[in-house]
């Protein structure tokens, strides 16, 4: 079953500017989906429609097969939202953003204690419930969004954005946090400009620019697309000038780090013997993390093509 | 089926704590005013008015400052929570929530009415301290107060979600609500004033509403109270019906 469906999806807003132009998108059900975009591209427009703070001009979208034009309630209840900027009630302590998002969904006081429990512990922020909310870190303010949104167990879960602005440390917690909800059963689309997060977390993608979908595909499928792999050389000695050597693009990183573009068909092996031949010893090898980076940029900057 | 009671009671209660958190600035002040006008005009001016048809000038000014202070305090609790909760963006909460568009206006507009009708009964209990009032009709009284008080709680609403900036939201309070009550009769009798402006002063809501709401506390009224009762209930009608379609197309509050 698709968690998500989109058909003919089209906004225009008041001033004439057209932010969709027709997409159509399907996500499958335990999916980990980035959605990805420049900025000003139609992500926030279309997540804002899915969600229900934005009307759409036309077309459909069914959430669990529950249209959210007409059987919007159930629609609802599939969904959690965690949103780009902070929105809940800087005055409200913790507990009470979460227990009220419960009752909005309809869950009885004794089931939304036990939720907010559950939700605020596992975003370990449990010791902070009585905090106001507005003295928070912003790392933590987006952790009671996601304990807010995950209050009432929803089946699809959207992170607009979740890690911007947050540090590393807090980022592969989150991380971690999004794999343990998915694994456990909920279907997670999230946007981000980390672009090694999408990489590393999600398996299938759809890149959307200028109101259309350029590419929707798995995410190994659009990696091997990729014609050409970056690895970063640790060398044993340091260099006096950067190796020239036929087939491959080397730069200069420090004296003792080289970046190397590696086509697919010339491979690894080719390298090193060309740089062992000039005396050249590299001690450690390691990919360079800014694939779908490459891909991104590519698939931007040519004209889209299609609307799926 | 959803179970939309519960959002409905979910509402209610966090308007009730918000304005309760801040007491200081929501039950505090119109007690402190009301003090002062029933001791300024009801007792040091009032004595040397005498009576009007037949009641003490104190008793006469009563119900209106306590419907006064009911219609402010609805109108002002709904338009400052609901535009801060825009302003806020976790207006957010709900629209992604599976919440009706008649609960989102329930709860606000039920926060508003009681917010209004506990600063009513805040201002009846200092007015005791002054005046010796014996209700009249209680049936009339209650149900005055609480339909003006879902009157101008829905107003607020309709204010807020027009609201585009906090100046929105108070120029109706000031430039409307505030001379509107003053000229609905609250100091005196609309008889008092010379024809043309009590022709004026029939067009005015609030005369129709505090003069019955004064019927029901010492049984003097200038206006016919069914056709107060038919104002407030019309207003009442038209005001849920705009506000409910306002919510519908998401106008002030969707992209």
């Amino acid at each position: 079953m698709n968690a998500l469906s989109i058909r003919n999806l089209r906004k225009t807003y008041n001033n004439g500017f057209e932010a969709l132009k027709g997409i159509n998108l399907n996500v499958e059900e335990g999916d980990f989906f980035a959605l990805l975009g420049p900025n000003g591209a139609g992500k926030s427009t279309a997540i804002g429609i899915i969600s229900s703070l934005v009307n759409e001009s036309s077309g459909s979208v069914s959430i669990f097969g529950h249209d959210l034009k007409t059987d919007r309630a159930r629609a609802k209840s599939c969904l959690g939202l965690v949103p780009q900027e902070v929105n809940f009630n800087q005055f409200d302590t913790v507990k009470s953003i979460v227990i009220n998002q419960a009752g909005y969904y309809g869950l009885p006081r004794k089931l939304a204690l036990q939720r907010t429990e559950y939700c605020l512990k596992q975003m370990d922020l449990w010791d902070k419930r009585d905090t106001v909310s507005r003295r928070l870190s912003g790392g933590m303010k987006r952790r009671v969004m996601i304990a807010r949104a995950m209050v009432h167990a929803p089946k699809l879960l959207i992170l607009d954005e979740p890690t911007a602005g947050v540090d590393i440390e807090i980022r592969r917690a989150m991380w971690k946090m999004m794999e343990t909800v998915n694994q456990q059963g909920t279907t997670i689309i999230l946007t981000t400009h980390y672009l090694e997060e999408a990489e590393s977390l999600c398996r299938n993608i759809a890149i959307i620019d200028q109101g259309l979908i350029v590419e929707n595909s798995d995410m190994a499928s659009l990696l091997a697309r990729l014609h050409v792999d970056h690895f970063v050389l640790d060398l044993a000695e340091p260099l006096g000038q950067v190796p020239v050597i036929a087939g491959y693009q080397i730069e200069g990183v420090t004296d003792k780090v080289l970046n190397v573009a590696v086509p697919k068909e010339m491979g690894l092996n080719q390298l090193f013997s060309q740089l062992s031949a000039l005396n050249i010893n590299v001690i450690s090898l390691k990919n360079k993390s800014n694939r779908l980076e490459q891909l991104f940029m590519d698939l931007v900057e040519s004209k889209p093509t299609g609307t799926e | 089926m959803m179970n939309y009671s519960i959002a409905l009671k979910t509402l209610i209660t966090k308007e009730v704590f918000r304005f309760i958190r801040i007491w200081p600035q929501t039950l505090l002040p119109p007690a402190i005013t009301t003090a002062l006008y029933f001791l300024i005009f009801g007792k040091l001016i009032g004595d040397r008015i005498g009576t009007i048809n037949g009641a003490s000038y104190m008793d006469y000014i009563v119900p209106g400052i306590i419907l006064m202070s009911v219609i402010s305090h609805s109108y002002a609790n709904v338009v400052s929570s609901f535009y801060s909760t825009k302003f806020q963006r976790n207006i957010e909460e709900l629209l992604v929530a599976p919440v009706p568009n008649w609960v989102i206006l329930g709860g606000y507009v039920s926060g508003g009415i009681i917010r209004g009708l506990l600063v009513g009964l805040v201002v009846a209990l200092i007015s005791l301290l002054f005046a010796d009032i014996v209700v009249k009709n209680v049936l009339i009284t209650l149900s005055i107060v609480l339909l003006t008080a879902t009157v101008f709680a829905l107003a607020g609403f309709i204010n807020a979600v027009l609201a585009e900036s906090f100046d929105d939201i108070s120029i109706i309070p000031n430039f409307v609500l505030t001379p509107l009550s003053y000229l609905g009769g609250v100091f005196y009798s609309v008889e008092m004033l010379p024809g043309v402006w009590q022709m004026i002063s029939k067009g005015n809501p609030i005369l129709y509403m505090i003069n019955a709401f004064r019927y029901g506390l010492i049984g003097v009224t200038d206006v016919n109270i069914q056709l107060a009762y038919l104002i407030t209930g019309g207003f009442i009608a038209v005001l849920t019906l705009f506000s409910l379609f306002l919510l519908h197309k998401g106008i002030g509050i969707k992209n």
